[in-house]
């Protein structure tokens, strides 16, 4: 087993996939002959050739449509949105129109697509390169989401996602591309979408994250370790289908819940699994459900002072906790 | 078809009539009576459901008529080419019509039945796929088809296959950014995509002269470096023959833009009056040039039908319309419990 950089596992994802199924391709900005602005398709036109990657005019609603119709075609398209920022112009053909094809004919169209986005800040990328847009899909019935930390998550994951027959929304937290290290198989695999994962076992509390946060919340769980609290960290690492027997078990293990993300608090991804613990775990609760989660600021500011105050960093994760273990 | 950054237009006939003389390219005069008779079945069905909506019976229907020669026109090439597949709009009624439904299928699917061979009953009429006919619209954005229908002449490509892909779409639509898109794609890669741009002047009640300065559509093909050419859109034969043009030159070289010159005699829906935005007599005018009327003079002159004939087919036709009709009037509507099917694809 080796050790990789995220970026590298997704490369070898669409690599392996690329191999084993001639349906599948990629189209986006400087996907081909550059390999990617964060180089995910690096070597990829060079082996696969132009016709199968594919350097797009820039012009997102066309890149997403143009998927769109090849999938009706029977192919698995992968298109990139080269950051998430850059995904609005074309989110009618996603949330418009890819959603809504399989259940808008009866199943007779099926939507065999990955849109893979680079998202997240942390990177200094201010308000054009920083944005969480998880909410958007997570809300549209019809698509699924998956947002891995890990390498080796997702490598599995992104298999899966590419071999699935609906549209997924692949979250690619830009920071972790070359932060995040860990082993990866050598050999074949892939992970279910829809099932979260233990990250950190743990009994006092639940802290569940998903994305660059997931490694804050492991950091902030170590520190609370040390002043004996013992904390279980849940990877939701698919946003949708979200795993409820999962999120519930732990719950009611634990019997306190915190949330944690650094998409906008009002209304994300973490309001539902606050949601759902109040409505499905109500009499295992200790505590109010904590949510610590990006202020609602349109996206993280440039400069560093503000980039910081938006971050849900390990301190202000683990300073949360203790309060939420104190209640 | 020379490949030239220009535009020509055929100059629309002066009197009122069909394309005359021989029999076009191709065609048998059995494909022309065939074809008379389809545009008659859907003009039948077209008024019944106009009249079904004032019956509180349909929801909303948006007509085909005054379009039908452009729609059936093309339809005519694309099934005698063999190996076309479409992606029509939401004004494409006699189109989705002629292209092989029941009128039973059509009928169900304007009342939302479970019988609606496009969506089951999910969407409005007309919308979601028709496989069979290979046909797919998803959805009501317009232009939105225009993309999806490049991406999938694309995906025909890269599987070896022949396939012409056309898509339909109003001028209205021209004003979207992805028509520029999807044109600009299809020329860059040379696809086999012949778009076509049914032009009755309106969208909704917004007239051409506040969508855009061109006076032709067709003029914006030379910007992407592939011919455009206006056509009239009320003559069944000449949009059959321009599209087979278009076929042939789209298989070889790449995209075609067609505009067929239509006059939308209805309002834009059955929600929409036009009385409050379209001029007087324009309507009345514009059915002069009545493609039902129109045509069936034309196939007379040639030979091809009798007045006899056109009457019988009139009633079969209406006769049709009726059981159609009832038959659906009766039939079931989707089962609540469908309504979590296929949200997902296994």
């Amino acid at each position: 087993m080796a050790v990789k950089s995220v970026i590298e596992a997704v490369r070898e994802a669409i690599r392996e996939e690329m191999e084993r199924d001639s349906k599948v391709f990629v189209i986006g900005e400087d996907v081909g002959i550059r390999g990617g602005v964060f180089l995910a398709t690096q070597g990829l036109a060079e082996e696969f050739g132009n016709n199968r990657v594919i350097d797009a005019p820039l012009a997102e609603a066309s890149i997403m449509g143009i998927a769109l119709g090849a999938a009706f075609r029977g192919m698995r398209p992968i298109p990139e949105v080269q950051f998430s920022d850059f995904v609005w112009p074309s989110v009618n053909q996603l949330i418009g129109e890819a959603a809504r094809t399989c259940y808008g004919t009866n199943g007779a169209v099926p939507v065999p697509m990955v849109i893979r986005m680079p998202y997240g800040g942390g990177i200094r990328g201010g308000l054009f390169h920083s944005q969480n847009v998880e909410t958007h899909f997570f809300h549209t019935p019809g698509l699924k989401v998956v947002a891995p930390c890990t390498p080796y998550d997702a490598k599995g994951l992104l298999k899966s996602a590419i071999r699935d027959n609906n549209p997924v929304v692949f979250l690619e937290h830009k920071k972790t591309y070359r932060l995040v290290r860990g082993e990866v198989p050598d050999e074949e695999y892939t992970l279910p979408i829809g099932k979260a994962d233990v990250k950190r076992q743990g009994s006092n509390l639940t802290v569940v994250s998903y994305g660059l946060t997931l490694h804050y919340c492991l950091e902030a769980a170590e520190e609370l370790a040390a002043e004996g609290v013992d904390v279980e960290v849940l990877d939701l690492r698919t946003l949708s289908p979200l795993d409820t027997a999962t999120i519930l078990e732990s719950v009611k293990k634990t019997g306190r819940l915190a949330v944690v993300h650094e998409d906008n608090i009002t209304g994300g991804v973490g309001a539902e699994v606050a949601a759902l613990a109040a409505g499905q775990a109500f009499e295992y609760l200790d505590a109010p459900i904590a949510r610590i989660c990006g202020p609602d600021v349109p996206t993280m500011p440039f400069a560093q002072t503000l980039e910081d105050a938006y971050m849900p960093t390990s301190d202000k994760i683990a300073e949360g906790l203790r309060r939420l273990a104190a209640y | 078809m020379p490949r030239k950054p220009t535009t020509r237009t055929r100059a629309n006939s002066s009197n009122g009539a069909n394309s005359q003389a021989k029999l076009p390219k191709g065609l048998k005069a059995s494909d022309l009576v065939d074809y008379y008779t389809r545009l008659v079945q859907a003009r039948s069905l077209d008024e019944r459901i106009w009249m079904l909506n004032r019956l509180g019976k349909v929801p909303i229907a948006a007509s085909s008529q005054g379009h039908e020669a452009a729609q059936l026109g093309s339809l005519l090439a694309a099934e005698k080419d063999g190996d076309c597949f479409l992606f029509p709009y939401y004004r494409d009624l006699a189109l989705k019509v002629a292209a092989g439904l029941s009128p039973v299928q059509v009928m169900m699917s304007f009342m939302g039945k479970a019988g609606d061979p496009y969506s089951h009953g999910r969407q409005f009429p007309l919308q979601g796929a028709d496989l069979p006919h290979k046909i797919i619209q998803i959805s009501n954005v317009v232009a939105a088809g225009l993309t999806q229908s490049v991406g999938y002449a694309l995906a025909c490509r890269m599987a070896g296959d022949e396939t012409v892909v056309l898509v339909y779409f109003g001028d209205g639509a021209t004003s979207q950014g992805e028509t520029h898109e999807a044109m600009n794609f299809a020329s860059i890669h040379k696809l086999p995509v012949i778009f076509i741009c049914e032009n009755n002047r309106y969208a909704i009640s917004t007239p051409q002269s506040a969508q855009m300065v061109v006076e032709e559509v067709a003029s914006r093909a030379a910007s992407y470096g592939f011919p455009g050419f206006t056509v009239d859109g009320m003559d069944l034969i000449q949009c059959y023959e321009a599209t087979r043009e278009a076929i042939t030159h789209a298989r070889a070289q790449g995209p075609v833009l067609l505009e067929m010159m239509v006059k939308r005699f209805m309002s834009h829906t059955t929600d929409d009056d036009d009385r409050r935005y379209r001029p007087e007599g324009e309507v009345e005018r514009a059915r002069e040039r009545d493609p039902v009327i129109t045509f069936a003079r034309t196939l007379i002159e040639e030979g091809m039908l009798t007045q006899k004939m056109v009457d019988e087919i009139a009633a079969e036709t209406l006769r049709s319309t009726d059981e159609a009709t009832d038959v659906a009037d009766v039939s079931s509507p989707p089962d609540a419990s469908n309504l979590h099917d296929s949200v997902y694809s296994p």
